[in-house]
């Protein structure tokens, strides 16, 4: 089976769809940060494949925007999980239904 | 130009003013300071009266002022001045001469008072008002110190203020004059309103001028009746004489001041003084308000004299004989005997003082008893009382050539002889003279002849109302030392002081002294004060009117003598003819009448005004009041349902919103990014179909 654009497209949807699911459904901080960072993969992916399928490949600007978008990636992961081990820390719990202060 | 007397004639009414005030200020413990503090003010006024008095001997109808501007308001300046005539010289020094034998007398009189310095204060004050009226060259200034002498006079009658019936005389005497002083108020500004000033001289600009009187014209007869009806209020002349016969509550000296020198001569003084208002347009010397003067005078003289034959005080007797005299003196006024009239005026000033001060003599003597009834016999106790008042009671009946009175009523004789119009007044004034020369027999043989009747009880006889003046005072020199009836022991009746029975002496001289200058043969004071020259005619002494009043006088004293001959307790008047007598006896009622139309009116008039006030302007107000409040309450309704219920709604309203809008922030950010998923796949499906 050759990748095609259309595959490379499903791929991603599904990755995203994934990723939007854990992050709507799972109660743990974490796992709502694994979710994001699945969704960001799935960007990721979408730039590879138009960039791949796109009309100029010989120029390497898809990877270079995917190298950079996993390097905020990472520190956006770093970020939020110094967040949650504060929320943690106050809360002594990461379930965020209970994280509900701004509630109006 | 002028002697220095006119431009400070003001210095004449300011002593007995300043006297008054510094016994006020200083003298209030101190009676013998203020005594004489009150004597030598008097007697610096009688030698400023006596240097005004020179120079109006220069020339016949001499005249001098002096006007100043007192304020200006608008284009208006209200000017008042002095003036200095005959008539203002003459009568300033008999106010101040009396005036100042009345203070000597007050001196013994009034000793031992407990109020001794206020009566001395009041008298000065008295003497100063009177003394205004007198120098006063405008209407304004007169009508100013006219006012204070009616207040003066309220101060004085009622100067035993413990007494209720002393209080009600006072206040009787204050509302009678100001019932009379209101037309002359009205008077007033009529003159001010058609002459333009009210500036007596003033240099031909005057009211009494030829140029102010042509101004006035017509409208003259009205203003000299409503300015005759002030005089006729303080000169007691029907039908406002009541208050002067009341005012016998105020002390004995006060009597005298009223009566002789200063309240009720203003009234006959303010005639003379506007005279020329009177007399404008004359036919044969007869106007209608002279008419008017001649016919109230009449009618009072006969009035008051009858009633004064059946009254039992001794001052009442005189205060009605004062009454009758006045009445003389408005005829001899009213009939053109301008003279006569104002030579009456001063030497009834003279002898009433000295029958008044006399009579506060036997008073003081009786322990304050002033029933002639109870009296009697005290020709031998009180023998210098008895001459001194035996001349002043001949010169009020007019005994012939030797009394200052018998010349001047033989000059209002006279004049009233030759009044055109109607020859009535002539002789009711005739009738008059008997009159008052049968009143005064009756007086004098009461009081100082006969038996002492000290001891009758006269309770039942006495009029309704009839009080002594110091019941108390009575009650206790006689319950103290007899323990009998209150009445005052004959025994203990004396002769007064020196200090008091000088004065009575020194007016009794004057009295007698002054007919030299009265006589016909030699009328000085006549042509003085008429502006004429004078000739010395023995000739003309006598005269057929003499004889006239000689028979009358005679005829009056002798059937005085013989009626009240025997007179015991009894009136022989009250026995031969009970119901005139009591008619008499009680004023003829007209106190009572007065009581029954004049105060009653009066006093429902109060009372409807009460009840309007209370029940319809009270109601109109209490109306408004209810409209306002509805208004008020309509408006607060408003307010709370309609503009409150408003802000309250919109307030509810908001507040459910944000509740509602709350409810979305559950603060699940998990939900959050539902929405916003679901957000985003809208928006795709948008484009999408966009596309």
């Amino acid at each position: 089976m050759t990748p095609t654009l259309q595959l490379c497209l499903i791929v991603s949807a599904a990755l995203f769809s994934i990723g939007l699911l854990a992050a709507l459904s799972r109660r743990h901080a974490i796992f709502i940060l694994i979710g994001i960072e699945m969704m960001l993969a799935a960007a990721n992916l979408n730039f590879i494949a138009f960039w791949r399928f796109g009309p100029d490949p010989q120029n390497p600007t898809g990877v270079m925007v995917a190298i950079f978008s996993i390097a905020i990636a990472a520190a956006e992961a770093a970020v939020g999980l110094a967040l949650v081990i504060a929320v943690y820390r106050h809360y002594r719990t990461t379930n965020v239904q209970r994280l509900d202060q701004l509630k109006g | 130009m002028n002697p220095w007397i006119v431009e400070h004639l003001w210095l004449v009414p300011a002593v007995p003013l300043a006297a008054a005030f510094l016994i006020l200020g200083f003298a209030r413990k101190r009676p013998s300071a203020a005594a004489a503090l009150a004597i030598i003010g008097q007697l610096v006024t009688l030698v400023l009266a006596v240097i005004a008095f020179l120079p109006t001997l220069q020339e016949p109808g001499w005249r001098a002022f002096h006007n100043f501007t007192w304020f200006t308001f608008g284009d208006q300046a209200v000017r008042i001045g002095w003036v200095l005539d005959p008539l203002t010289a003459a009568m300033l020094v008999m106010i101040t001469f009396v005036g100042l034998w009345i203070f000597v007398f007050s001196k013994g009189y009034m000793s031992g008072d407990k109020d001794f310095s206020r009566f001395f204060a009041y008298l000065s004050f008295f003497s100063a008002a009177m003394l205004g009226v007198v120098i006063a060259n405008s209407l304004l200034l007169l009508f100013v110190c006219w006012e204070l002498v009616g207040l003066a006079s309220y101060l004085l009658i009622g100067f035993w203020i413990h007494k209720p019936s002393a209080a009600a005389a006072a206040k009787k005497a204050f509302i009678t004059t100001r019932i009379g002083d209101l037309g002359f108020f009205l008077g007033i500004f009529w003159l001010y309103g058609s002459s333009g000033t009210l500036l007596f001289y003033d240099a031909g600009k005057g009211c009494l001028e030829a140029a102010g009187l042509l101004a006035i014209g017509s409208s003259a007869t009205f203003i000299a009746l409503l300015i005759f009806s002030g005089a006729v209020g303080k000169s007691g002349q029907f039908p406002l004489h009541v208050w002067l016969p009341d005012a016998m509550e105020g002390p004995t000296p006060v009597s005298a001041l009223i009566h002789a020198a200063t309240m009720v001569a203003a009234g006959v003084f303010l005639v003379a003084r506007v005279y020329p208002l009177f007399s404008l347009g004359a036919v044969d010397g007869v106007t209608p308000s002279l008419t008017v003067v001649v016919w109230i005078g009449v009618i009072t003289a006969l009035m008051a004299s009858l009633i004064a034959i059946a009254q039992a005080d001794i001052k009442r007797i005189l205060a009605y004989s004062t009454v009758s005299q006045l009445g003389l003196m408005m005829v001899s006024l009213g009939v053109g005997g301008v003279a006569a009239g104002i030579m009456h005026l001063l030497a009834h000033g003279f002898f009433k003082a000295l029958l008044f001060l006399g009579s506060g003599s036997v008073i003081h003597g009786c322990h304050h008893e002033q029933d002639i009834r109870k009296m009697g016999g005290l020709r031998k106790i009180m023998p210098v009382t008895f001459v001194t008042y035996a001349i002043g009671m001949m010169a009020l009946s007019g005994v012939p050539l030797f009394f200052a009175g018998a010349w001047t009523k033989e000059e209002i004789l006279h004049a009233t002889a030759h009044w055109p119009k109607s020859h009535l007044p002539h002789y009711l004034m005739l009738a008059g003279v008997v009159l008052t020369a049968l009143y005064m027999t009756r007086q004098m043989i009461y009081v100082f002849f006969g038996n002492r009747r000290g001891n009758i009880d006269f309770q039942s006889v006495r009029p309704a109302g009839f009080q002594p003046a110091e019941p108390n005072a009575a009650e206790n020199i006689s319950a103290g030392r007899t323990g009998q009836s209150p009445m005052f022991r004959h025994e203990s009746v004396q002769e007064s002081a020196p200090v008091m029975t000088r004065p009575l002496i020194v007016l009794a001289i004057c009295v007698i002294g002054l007919s030299a200058i009265l006589t016909p043969a030699w009328p000085w004071l006549h042509s003085y004060l008429s502006g004429e020259s004078t000739h010395f005619d023995l000739g003309k002494l006598i005269q057929p009117m003499l004889f006239v009043s000689l028979a009358l006088v005679a005829a009056g004293i002798g059937l005085g003598v013989l009626v009240y001959r025997r007179a015991g307790a009894t009136d022989p008047l009250q026995q031969i003819l009970p119901a005139l007598f009591r008619f008499l006896e009680n004023k003829m009622w007209l106190d009572e009448l007065y009581d029954k139309t004049v105060v009653a009116l009066s006093r429902t008039a109060a009372l409807v005004s009460d009840w309007m006030d209370r029940y319809i302007w009270d109601g109109l107000v209490r109306a408004f009041a209810g409209i306002g409040r509805l208004f008020g309450s309509f408006s607060a309704g408003f307010d709370e349902r309609g503009i409150n219920a408003g802000v309250d709604e919109s307030v509810i309203g908001t507040r459910g919103l944000g509740r509602v809008m709350s409810k979305l922030h559950s603060g699940q950010i998990q939900t959050y990014l539902g929405a916003v998923a679901v957000g985003v796949l809208v928006l795709l499906l948008f484009y999408a179909w966009l596309a």
